[in-house]
């Protein structure tokens, strides 16, 4: 950097301001902020306030018209036996699909985190980076293609003489259906596949901060390595499996396209405001619908951040 | 725990799971070449390289590629520009409503997209603003801020603060050392954030289904495929294509900010 020439005469107008902002930081601060809390403040937390707003009107059953007054009556409508079925639902969903994402994220974590070295720690990096951020749509569709009838699943359980092994599978109620396309067990695998990544890169984050003496401590101690993987490793993972989850919990409960594409036809959260704001035209209800997520992770948010998840993102 | 060699156990989960992740992107390549139009008949019936000629001569697909590409490009420059900044203040002092603007900043990505989503659709509703090229852009530039402040936040705080001042006390002005000593350090993280907006940008989705109007984005024009299959070859190129497409800027993104200690990843 010898060849730079810095400006040693004081008096230059960009000397000024930089002396200014210097002496001043609150106003550097303040001006490093404004653009960004702008944007996010008007565009984002503009939107969700318009969108509350929009959740305390109601339609008019009749004409169909929205009526601007304020009424609890839509957010009543949410806990009519169909629309909290919809709810329950996919909360359900979203914590069997959480819960999945972290068992099979573990292992992967766990081994790119502490035993890949050299060229497998690059292959387990972008092992996990391409299928992240390989096209959702496409993710989805290859699904598509798989859970067909057609398609390779179920190829490969003729070919191996276990049709019947599936067919016994998709009898179960629930879990099963005509196919596994149309089934919310072809949901769950899609959601799994799709936001699995989500999940694997906050706990590997978390394990690499794991000092290795730590272990080599525990170990010293007396303890099994059993033992130092429940109290010692696993405690320290847990910021990042919390990180991880907010992930796959929130995608899960916002997603309409999944299980619109594969899945049954009883619907979820986000289809429900997919459809209502859409050919019902019912804003109101359409908004009340989607402050549930809101609400949810509000709590979720909260929690994650009293167990100390955000330095883990 | 204790040894440098992970259980047999350990390994089949963690090679299960790889496989498990790539796999299915796999197939997709295999379909591209199928020579059965009607199904998703697995074993393919035979191999043909006929549906990437009718895919190039399909001008909606073509429409969508550029739409999707001037979308993300505008949404990267936005984000790069607030993400930054927002990150530079975050990460040099702590002031009163720091812990709020990070949590704004994550929100966007925190809360389900279709919140994001139908919030900008109900403020668009109430303000009377017609859907646009822009309307999509203001809601893709939204999330993407998240992508840029995690990287830039990252490097801010290993860059050392006694660098900046070293260069002041030298008798650089702000805008110098900004210039000369700070973009330098940070410039990896913040190329690594952009490419990262604007794959996300690129592929997004939900949102996008509530800012559009008439408009296709590439992601928009393979839902309505997948909903309402028109020509399914033409479906499996665009997606071989499109993988092929995100794959190279992220092994870009990875040879580029390899050896520095900072990872690309968005979750770091």
């Amino acid at each position: 950097m010898s060849d730079v020439i810095l400006d040693t005469d004081r008096k230059g107008i960009l000397t000024r301001i930089s002396d200014t902002l210097w002496r001043n930081p609150r106003l550097t601060i303040l001006l490093l902020l404004t653009p960004p809390a702008l944007w996010l403040g008007v565009v984002y937390l503009g939107s969700l306030f318009a969108l509350l707003v929009q959740s305390f009107f109601s339609i008019d059953e009749f004409s169909g018209l929205i009526i601007r007054e304020f009424t609890l009556k839509t957010y009543a409508e949410l806990f009519t036996p169909a629309n909290f079925d919809i709810i329950v639902r996919t909360v359900l969903m979203a914590s069997a699909v959480t819960i999945a994402a972290a068992l099979v994220s573990f292992p992967i974590a766990y081994y790119a985190a502490r035993y890949a070295k050299g060229k497998w720690k690059a292959i387990f990096y972008l092992g996990v980076m391409l299928p992240l951020w390989s096209s959702y749509l496409v993710k989805v569709y290859s699904w598509k293609l798989i859970l067909a009838k057609e398609g390779i699943l179920n190829w490969l359980f003729e070919t191996l003489h276990l049709s019947w092994l599936l067919n016994a599978y998709l009898s179960l109620p629930i879990i099963g259906g005509n196919s596994l396309s149309v089934s919310w067990t072809g949901t769950f695998l899609v959601f799994l596949y799709v936001w699995l990544p989500f999940m694997i890169l906050p706990i590997q984050a978390a394990l690499e901060r794991v000092p290795r003496s730590m272990m080599e401590a525990s170990g010293d101690l007396g303890a099994t390595p059993a033992q130092s993987f429940r109290h010692v490793l696993l405690p320290l993972a847990l910021p990042g499996v919390i990180a991880g989850s907010i992930f796959t919990f929130s995608l899960t409960l916002g997603d309409y396209i999944i299980p619109q594409i594969v899945g049954s036809s009883r619907r979820f959260i986000g289809q429900a405001v997919y459809a209502y704001q859409g050919t019902a035209g019912n804003i109101p209800l359409a908004a009340a619908f989607a402050v549930v997520p809101i609400v949810i992770m509000g709590i979720y948010l909260w929690v994650a951040k009293r167990k100390g998840a955000f330095d883990a993102l | 725990m204790h040894s440098d060699r992970a259980s047999k156990g350990l390994k089949i989960a963690a090679g299960l799971g790889l496989a498990f992740m790539h796999l299915p992107i796999l197939l997709i390549f295999v379909y591209a070449f199928t020579t059965e139009d009607k199904s998703y008949q697995w074993p393919p019936p035979g191999l043909t390289l006929k549906w990437f000629g009718v895919t190039w001569n399909r001008p909606d697909v073509w429409e969508a590629l550029s739409l999707s590409v001037k979308v993300a490009s505008i949404s990267t420059v936005i984000a790069l520009f607030l993400g930054t900044l927002c990150a530079a203040a975050v990460s040099r002092t702590r002031f009163f409503g720091r812990e709020a603007i990070s949590l704004m900043v994550i929100l966007p990505i925190a809360l389900p997209g279709i919140v994001t989503g139908i919030s900008l659709r109900s403020a668009f509703n109430l303000a009377d603003i017609p859907f646009s090229f822009w309307t999509i852009v203001l809601g893709h530039a939204t999330f993407c801020i998240v992508v840029v402040y995690n990287n830039a936040v990252a490097r801010f705080r290993r860059t050392s603060g006694s660098l900046v001042e070293a260069s002041m006390d030298l008798g650089a002005n702000s805008f110098q050392t900004f210039r000369y000593v700070i973009l330098p350090n940070i410039s990896t993280a913040l190329l690594a954030g952009g490419m990262l907006a604007f794959a996300l940008s690129f592929d997004e989705v939900i949102v996008t289904t509530f800012t559009a109007g008439q408009q296709q984005t590439l992601p928009i024009w393979m839902l309505e495929e997948l909903v309402r299959p028109r020509q399914r070859p033409v479906t499996n190129v665009v997606a071989m294509v499109v993988v092929l497409v995100t794959f190279l800027p992220i092994l870009g993104a990875y040879y580029l900010t390899r050896g520095t200690d900072t990872v690309a990843g968005q979750g770091k």
